[in-house]
């Protein structure tokens, strides 16, 4: 208590709260204790420095509040770098000339180019995408392995229809919906087949070739509809690095292949935004293929991969089918079409190996005919 | 009538222009007044003083910083410790700035950024520089002193915990009285609320001294 009074004292006495007559005292017993003395140098320090402290910490806030407020009226930039004025006006009348002959014959390949592009390539991205369907051949030959394996089954594709594209494909509702990508139903009719080998009708009810995704409909006696979807659809963007998994069938003979990787850019093919990119390994065949995360969401579509780039994939963000569905539903309400979101996932305690069990069942191969 | 509206006329026009000479002859004087009004602002906590400083002058250092391997953001740091700089320069008695403020401003930056791309070893061995700078290693010296110190207070007040923080916070960088701090904090009374600020002073100052006798 007696330490108490004394520090106040002291301190009183350096911020000049005594009375005069008090301080005089004050100062006659300081002259005379040498502790008392020593005390009120140690405390004037602390003071000194705690007003200088109090006095910056005051001024640092004015400034980062008028800092706050130019920038959030508009004075400066946020980080537009800004290239030094001087030598870009030097730069710029040493080389005016060049630049402006340079800038017209720039413009004028550039016209050029793409006049090229759009008249010989109306659909892909220069040649640097390539979509993940398979080609006829490729699926003729297919059709010929399993015609030669299982004679007894007779395939579901008409005798006379040539196939024209394929790709994979997963439902997305109980009562047979599949999703796939646009550009994987080439032709007028599709089958679908599942992991089993089994060939299933199906008719195209919905394609939209700008997002690239199909909707297909199982219509088959043969097809056995499971009670639910184990998997939800994710809303949001997926987070950059999330390790992902897909399965599909790239491969002829029909063989569902799973393959591991993750989200490697939040954008798709030169930054576009509906698209994301993936690093997995995709062949064609691909194309359709859902991706998967750890908590049995599905994030995205597989849809085409970099021509020169090897595992770099890119993949259709999920909130588009919802669109698509949502889309689908308001279409085709008059049609008693209705397709339910699938809000729970099964908790199959999320091993990668029962999820996979599992999901095959619901991924399909996709075969397109005329 | 109209005579003499013209002789008034005249008359004006040479008033004018004398006045236009005349205030030709003061912009020198006016402009370098306006940079003491602009401290004097400054050294009283102005928030227009330190708005038209922040306009006139943090483009050039933004400008300086972006073409010498800095972002935006390290622009804005080493503008405030320039400004922070200049304050405290301006709040001392024997304060003179022999030199523009631009040019004072923008050599305290360029020697904080120098040392900050040295710390980061990112310097290339010549800064990009446009404006004229003086020297200022005095001032930067008593600037990094006073920087240490604020760091050691800085610190000691974080590592105290509260309600101890806050009670000398309130006591000594609001301003407050015992009184208002303690009914701020639920204290009984004043007396109650000056015994707990008594024990966490001390704790403070040992904390602070600590540190300071350490680094002095």
């Amino acid at each position: 208590m007696e330490d108490r009074k004394l520090l106040e004292t002291i301190e009183d006495y350096l911020t000049g709260k005594m009375s005069a007559q008090e301080m005089a005292t004050f100062e006659i017993t300081r002259k005379n204790t040498p502790e008392l003395d020593q005390m009120v140098v140690e405390h004037s320090l602390f003071l000194q420095q705690m007003d200088a402290y109090a006095t910056r910490r005051n001024f640092t806030k004015l400034t980062e509040s008028t800092f706050q407020h130019l920038l959030a009226r508009g004075e400066w930039a946020m980080n537009s770098a800004l290239p030094s004025k001087v030598k870009m006006i030097q730069l710029w009348n040493k080389y005016k000339k060049v630049t402006a002959i340079a800038a017209s014959v720039g413009g004028f390949i550039a016209l050029a180019t793409s006049a090229f592009i759009m008249y010989f390539a109306p659909s892909l991205n220069g040649n640097k995408l390539l979509q993940l369907s398979k080609d006829i051949e490729v699926i003729k030959k297919n059709q010929q392995v399993q015609g030669h394996l299982l004679n007894e089954v007779k395939s579901k594709v008409p005798e006379n229809a040539t196939l024209l594209s394929g790709g994979s494909g997963f439902l997305i509702d109980p009562k047979g919906y599949i999703i796939t990508n646009a550009h994987v139903i080439k032709g007028n009719g599709a089958i679908v087949i599942n992991n089993l080998g089994q060939e299933l009708h199906a008719s195209i009810i919905y394609a939209d070739k700008n997002i690239d995704l199909a909707l297909l409909k199982i219509e088959d006696k043969d097809f056995s509809a499971p009670a639910t979807i184990p998997f939800t659809i994710r809303k949001k963007m997926s987070d950059l690095g999330e390790e992902i998994f897909t399965l599909g069938y790239p491969r002829n003979d029909n063989t569902i292949v799973y393959g591991k990787g993750y989200l490697s850019a939040q954008t798709g093919f030169e930054g576009d935004s509906s698209t994301f990119q993936v690093q997995i390994s995709a062949n064609p065949g691909s194309s359709g293929a859902p991706l998967f995360n750890d908590k049995a969401e599905l994030i995205g579509i597989i849809s085409t991969r970099e021509k020169l780039a090897v595992g770099v994939a890119f993949a259709i963000k999920s909130n588009k089918i919802i669109d698509l569905m949502h889309a689908v539903n308001d279409k085709e309400e008059a049609n008693d079409v209705k397709l339910k979101i699938s809000k729970e996932a099964h908790q199959e305690t999320f091993n990668r190996k029962n999820q996979i069990t599992n999901y095959k069942n619901y991924i399909f191969s996709v075969r397109s005919y005329n | 009538m109209q005579k003499g509206n013209l002789s008034t006329l005249k008359k004006l026009k040479k008033a004018y222009f004398g006045l236009l000479l005349h205030e030709l002859s003061i912009n020198i004087l006016k402009a370098e007044l306006n940079e003491q009004a602009l401290l004097k602002g400054l050294a009283n906590n102005d928030s227009k003083a330190v708005e038209t400083l922040y306009k006139s002058h943090f483009n050039m250092i933004q400008h300086f910083v972006l073409n010498n391997n800095g972002s935006f953001d390290d622009a804005r740091d080493v503008f405030q410790e320039a400004m922070i700089a200049l304050y405290e320069k301006v709040q001392s008695d024997s304060f003179v700035l022999t030199c523009q403020i631009k040019t004072y401003l923008f050599s305290i930056c360029k020697h904080l950024w120098l040392k900050r791309l040295h710390q980061m070893s990112k310097f290339s061995g010549s800064l990009n520089v446009e404006e004229d700078s003086i020297s200022v290693d005095d001032d930067l010296i008593d600037f990094e002193k006073k920087d240490a110190a604020f760091e050691m207070m800085h610190y000691a007040l974080n590592s105290l915990g509260e309600p101890c923080k806050s009670l000398l916070e309130g006591y000594y960088i609001n301003k407050k009285g015992m009184q208002e701090l303690a009914d701020n904090f639920g204290y009984t009374n004043a007396d109650n609320a000056k015994n707990q600020k008594y024990k966490c002073l001390l704790r403070l100052k040992k904390l602070f001294f600590a540190q300071y006798s350490i680094g002095d």
